[in-house]
């Protein structure tokens, strides 16, 4: 049995057991391995993937509920004007330690500014929320927020 | 030790590649690096590399620890870069002509007389490489930019960035363990059913005692098998984990007790007399606390019958080998192990027990390489904890109000979890898979760490000047968790002990508490640490409570200065406004990744003091994901300033672990400061600020 994804754009045929959650087969099946496996419970942030635009979580859903939706990982937000612009911000504020939080944090922030341009210090916080940084990186992540939406 | 500059230094297709045994965590040491090899070579930075840290090939330098990469690694290669240049210059001299003198370097070339045009530095390099390393080369110390990007930030933030995780290499096997519910819990039988249906699927499933796991060609898959084996398993808990109440368990009567003097312990010195009548007493806790990784820990293994091959984020991988070597009764040479990223660890996380599952695992599927990742249960429930602890003090003061005399004793547990090989097979017994096995060995029983500074007594003696002091540690060897090697190890602590116990005396006597300090310290570093503080905050209001703390981490590193303005909202709950930091680490190497280091620092703590404490019952460990166990989140952040003090003239000192303890401290006397609550347990819940208040 097959699924159809798309995923950056393109359209994705999937053998993986539907009931999958959808980070396995980003990673396993389809060698995507920029979205990152931090828990598998929907609570910190790592396995973050934008879904017709909105932030969401790949840890726990199922494969099969992501069919006829527009997924972008990380690997393709350099494709769009937004998320090359957070990436770039987050390059020049350096907002990262280890960088596992990076993928997802990437993917918020390009999820966030793409629906409110121009967020305020507390809304951005609120919004990252559900994102955990173990290393501190926070204070620098809020600044790459700032330089991003100033760049638009 | 004599080294050649080639233990540090390696020239390939016109770049400079850069030897270590210092793996990067997140510190950024790899960029520190390539600063100092860029500030003695003036090689621009797309010309130098940081080799992978391998036991097959990387110079052994420990265990990446204690904030001594930049002092131990940084200083080695300062030293054999400035010994290459001392040789280029001469080469150059010698081929074209002037004295090295007259020789000047930029952008990775020589320029001087006698040659038409600059000739590149590493094209003189040749034998300069076989060169013994002299210390006393002279050194440059001077870069052409200020601003060095992080290595690695653009693949990080494209999803590029590999993580050991990440690894993928034909016919690899995914791999995931069946945990037993606690360390005393052993395995009677799994259901057969599940097992054999598990095997027809065409799962492999290893067991080795209680030891068990499942592996497959597809991770979810594996994933799942893992959870139907573990509703399979049939466990005797044994007696299942102490209740008590661990607070309790840490007493001196409990404990192996030493005098320190001069920050190390010393068995032939007699336990001096508690202080007669202190004019001041308190007792100061902190309950176990996790490394709490964001990605759970993981390895890649691969046997093929006489070499075993292990990727890991291990800080330790010479440490590690032998370890593994030990337990499987092989010669270490058949053992390489090379590290690759993990996620930020701050210690001695599940890495190095991960590393050796997957050996078990691989061993057990020969010539077939295993990828095991933990399960956030796994590390939240199994990685070896920061150990709990307490910090008694009690002191007097003279009638001008100076402290006269002073004493602490620090109670806790061990942080030297660490799988370093030693008599009676340590390194195996540290190990926690080896506690499960047919043959099981471990736990290894807590040793006394006497180095200065070491342990429980890191940070126990406070910098101030007071005449008369008085020094015990205390460590309790038989706590119900397994515990090792936690950021600051005892400093965190004892400072957040210490600087609170400042904070309780000044205000007693009516002193302002950064000015008591001050009027304690001679260090000018010291003071003009806390004199920048002081200026930075006439500037701006106290908004709420705030508290300030200081510290020097082992007394002899980076000098670290914070304050802290807080607010408790209608809920009894914290809100972090803000926080400024004043550091002195010597001279400045990687100024914004000094920054991140004290920041991050900062965060880590701040979580500590916010959220952070392990809890257990009898049928195991509590704290078993991010609900059960929380840390803080984006919405605790507060504005934090940092503010450096370059000493160009003084060696550059490690700073990862210098900001904890202060912080804790600054936190817990900025919520005294808002409400009157002198917090002396961590961490500061809710529920914590209104039990204390219905105590009072």
């Amino acid at each position: 049995m097959t699924l159809t994804l798309k995923i950056n754009g393109e359209q994705r045929e999937v053998t993986s057991d539907p009931e999958t959650p959808l980070v396995y087969v980003l990673r396993d099946e389809l060698k995507l391995k920029g979205t990152r496996l931090g828990c598998g419970l929907e609570q910190c942030g790592t396995c973050a993937v934008l879904v017709d635009g909105e932030p969401t979580l790949s840890c726990v859903s199922p494969v099969a509920s992501f069919e006829g939706k527009e997924i972008t990982t990380i690997e393709g937000l350099a494709a769009t004007e937004v998320g090359a612009r957070v990436q770039a911000a987050f390059v020049e504020a350096t907002a990262a330690q280890c960088g596992y939080c990076t993928s997802g944090l990437v993917v918020a922030v390009t999820g966030l500014l793409a629906r409110n341009p121009d967020p305020d210090r507390e809304t951005a916080k609120r919004e990252l929320t559900p994102h955990l940084c173990r290393c501190g990186s926070h204070p620098r992540v809020l600044r790459a927020v700032e330089i991003a939406s100033r760049r638009a | 030790m004599t080294e050649r500059v080639s233990d540090r230094l390696r020239i390939r297709e016109g770049k400079l590649l850069i030897r270590t045994g210092k793996v990067d965590i997140g510190q950024r040491i790899s960029t520190a690096l390539a600063i100092i090899a860029h500030e003695e070579l003036t090689l621009p930075f797309d010309r130098i590399e940081v080799l992978p840290v391998t036991t097959a090939d990387s110079p052994d330098e420990g265990v990446t620890s204690g904030s001594n990469s930049i002092e131990q690694s940084g200083g080695a290669l300062r030293a054999a870069a400035a010994t290459l240049r001392g040789h280029v210059l001469s080469e150059a001299a010698a081929r074209y002509g002037g004295t090295p003198g007259d020789w000047s370097l930029a952008e990775g070339m020589l320029i001087g007389p006698g040659a038409n045009r600059p000739v590149p530095v590493l094209d003189l390099a040749g034998t300069g490489l076989e060169l013994t390393v002299t210390d006393d080369a002279p050194t440059r110390y001077r870069r052409d930019t200020d601003v060095v990007p992080m290595l690695g930030i653009a693949q990080m933030v494209t999803g590029e960035h590999r993580f050991v995780h990440d690894y993928e290499v034909p016919d690899m096997l995914h791999a995931r363990i069946i945990r037993p519910p606690h360390a005393h819990a052993r395995l009677r039988g799994i259901d057969i059913s599940t097992s054999e249906k598990i095997e027809d699927e065409g799962l492999f499933i290893h067991r080795d005692g209680s030891f068990l796991a499942v592996a497959g060609p597809a991770e979810w898959p594996v994933v799942r098998a893992a959870q139907r084996l573990a509703n399979a398993c049939d466990w005797d808990p044994g007696e299942g984990l102490p209740e008590d109440d661990i607070f309790e368990r840490l007493t001196p009567d409990r404990a192996i007790r030493l005098a320190v003097k001069n920050g190390i312990p010393d068995k032939d010195i007699a336990i001096p007399p508690p202080l007669e009548s202190p004019d001041f007493a308190a007792r100061y806790e902190r309950p176990f606390t996790m490394h709490g990784a964001l990605a759970p820990s993981a390895a890649l293994a691969s046997w093929d019958g006489r070499r075993l091959e292990i990727v890991t984020h291990s800080q330790g991988i010479h440490v590690l080998r032998d370890a593994v070597a030990e337990s499987l009764g092989l010669d270490s040479r058949n053992v390489v192990l090379t590290h690759a990223p993990g996620s930020g660890c701050y210690g001695h996380n599940g890495a190095d027990d991960a590393a050796f599952e997957a050996a078990l695992i691989a061993i057990s599927i020969p010539c077939t390489p295993v990828l095991l990742k933990w399960s956030r249960e796994d590390e939240h429930a199994w990685e070896p904890y920061g150990t709990a602890g307490a910090v008694e003090l009690a002191a007097r003061v003279d009638q001008d109000g100076r402290l006269a005399s002073f004493s602490a004793e620090a109670i806790g547990g061990t942080f030297r979890g660490r799988p370093r090989a030693g008599k009676d097979r340590t390194g195996a017994r540290k190990l926690i898979a080896n506690q499960f096995r047919k043959k099981p060995e471990g736990p290894a029983p807590a040793v006394p760490n006497m180095n200065p500074q070491g342990g429980l007594q890191r940070n126990l003696d406070p910098v101030y000047d007071i005449p008369e002091t008085r020094y015990v540690k205390n460590l309790v060897p038989d706590l119900p968790l397994r515990t090792s090697a936690l950021r600051c190890l005892g400093a965190a602590l004892n400072v957040f002990a210490i600087e609170g116990f400042i904070d309780e005396i000044a205000h007693a006597r009516g002193s302002e508490p950064l000015r008591f300090r001050k009027a304690h310290l001679g260090d000018p570093r010291a003071l003009a640490v806390l004199d920048r503080l002081e200026e930075l905050l006439g500037d701006r209001p106290a908004s709420g409570g705030r508290g300030i703390a200081y510290g020097q981490y082992k007394n002899s590193m980076t000098r670290v200065a914070i304050a802290v303005d807080l607010d408790l909202d209608e809920t009894a709950r914290i809100r972090l406004r803000n926080a400024t930091i004043v550091a002195d680490a010597g001279r400045i190497i990687d100024r914004d990744g000094l920054t991140a280091q004290l920041q991050g620092g900062f965060l880590q703590a701040a979580s500590w003091a916010l959220h952070e404490a392990v809890t257990w019952d009898r049928d195991g460990v509590a704290s078993r994901d991010w609900d059960s166990y929380p840390v803080l989140r984006f919405e605790d952040v507060p504005d934090i300033d940092v503010s450096l003090i370059d000493r160009p003239d003084d060696p550059s000192a490690g700073a990862g672990e210098a900001a904890p303890g202060p912080t804790l401290a600054a936190i817990g006397n900025a919520v005294f400061d808002a409400c009157g609550l002198r917090m002396r347990r961590l961490p500061f819940r809710p529920d914590d600020l209104r039990a204390a208040a219905l105590a009072q």
